[in-house]
């Protein structure tokens, strides 16, 4: 099976002036894994926001790439925020799911991605067509330069190993997160 | 009742808000045809109100101002939301159409509208209560000004008095 950490840093290698927005738990971790950045905001919490928050990120700078990577349990839990995704239908809007089918916070317990939900599916009939579930190499090739440079907005569910990963834990301060994301990507200096 | 509703939405003109967030109430009609028909706005229906919550947390990071309209019974659907309202400090300007308030004819409103108040303020909300039409626009600048030059999360409460009851 695929590996996340491996997975997301290939993602993030040449992200340019790619705007992040980081679901909590694992997919926080495998961002900052993959190298920190003024330009990822990583939720500690807030659980079911990333979705909506890239939305919002999305609208307002349109001409800038905005990706969000969460996991499937923060993605069931917004499950009607990919409605709203595909209602508004930004093109700049690119949605990575991890989804090793677990909630890897708690202590492993499986989630309904284990049990015949199909996040893909799920996404595509909500009105976001551009939405593939990847499982192989090959297919996980194609989906980087999709969620880099493809129409939004799109949806990559990748089927990646429940194994536990070496600890990565991003900055938790969320004022600082705020106004450092806030500064690179807008030059704002706030109060 | 349609005045009052013009006025708000020209302070949010004002204020140069571009995102509006909500889940439908009858308080909120002139807003959201308004803000459809308006080309400088996003105008964004939701499944469920704390979508509108991390939306405008995402929106203030991409430089852009909102206000997140609702009816009481959503500010339940959004307790948890204001988590990264509070934690991150995120300037937050909700509007709530109140049930549960003020001459209530369906009990099943009762719980939630009492609790709006209480609730947004355990999570760090400035609340203010409007009753009435005259009010609404030197009330709106208020808590626009504290929203977008002092960073805040305010809470406008537009009440039962001002919207008045509905009739069952």
């Amino acid at each position: 099976m695929l590996n996340r950490r491996d997975a997301v840093r290939r993602l993030l290698a040449d992200r340019g002036g790619m705007l992040v927005v980081a679901g909590l738990g694992q997919p926080c971790y495998d961002c900052f894994a993959a190298g920190d950045d003024p330009c990822s905001f990583y939720l500690w919490g807030a659980m079911g926001g990333a979705v909506p928050m890239g939305l919002g990120l999305a609208l307002a700078q349109p001409e800038r790439r905005v990706l969000v990577v969460t996991g499937d349990g923060e993605a069931l839990m917004s499950a009607g925020a990919f409605a709203t995704v595909g209602a508004e239908a930004p093109e700049n809007l690119a949605i990575y799911i991890l989804d090793n089918e677990r909630y890897g916070e708690t202590g492993g317990q499986v989630t309904h991605t284990a049990r015949g939900a199909d996040l893909a599916a799920m996404t595509a009939a909500a009105g976001i067509p551009r939405a593939q579930t990847v499982h192989t190499e090959a297919g996980l090739v194609d989906a980087l330069d999709a969620l880099r440079s493809g129409a939004g907005p799109l949806v990559v569910v990748l089927k990646v190993a429940p194994e536990s990963q070496p600890g990565a834990l991003p900055p938790q301060d969320g004022p600082h997160l705020k106004r450092r994301f806030r500064r690179a990507a807008l030059g704002v200096e706030d109060k | 009742m349609a005045d009052w509703q013009e006025d708000l939405y020209q302070v949010l003109k004002e204020f140069e808000v571009s995102q509006v967030s909500y889940v439908p109430d009858a308080g909120h009609r002139v807003l959201i045809d308004r803000s459809l028909a308006d080309p400088e706005m996003h105008s964004v229906p939701l499944t469920t109100e704390e979508e509108g919550i991390a939306m405008l947390g995402g929106a203030h990071l991409g430089g852009a101002r909102g206000v997140a309209a609702m009816q009481s019974s959503g500010i339940g659907n959004c307790v948890n939301m204001f988590s990264l309202v509070k934690n991150g400090l995120f300037p937050m300007l909700v509007l709530v159409s109140m049930r549960g308030d003020f001459g209530e004819g369906n009990p099943w409103q009762m719980p939630m509208g009492q609790a709006v108040e209480p609730v947004m303020q355990a999570m760090g909300f400035v609340t203010m209560r409007i009753d009435r039409p005259d009010e609404v626009e030197s009330a709106m600048r208020a808590a626009c000004t504290m929203v977008f030059k002092s960073g805040q999360a305010v809470g406008v409460l537009l009440t039962q008095k001002l919207i008045g009851a509905k009739a069952f």
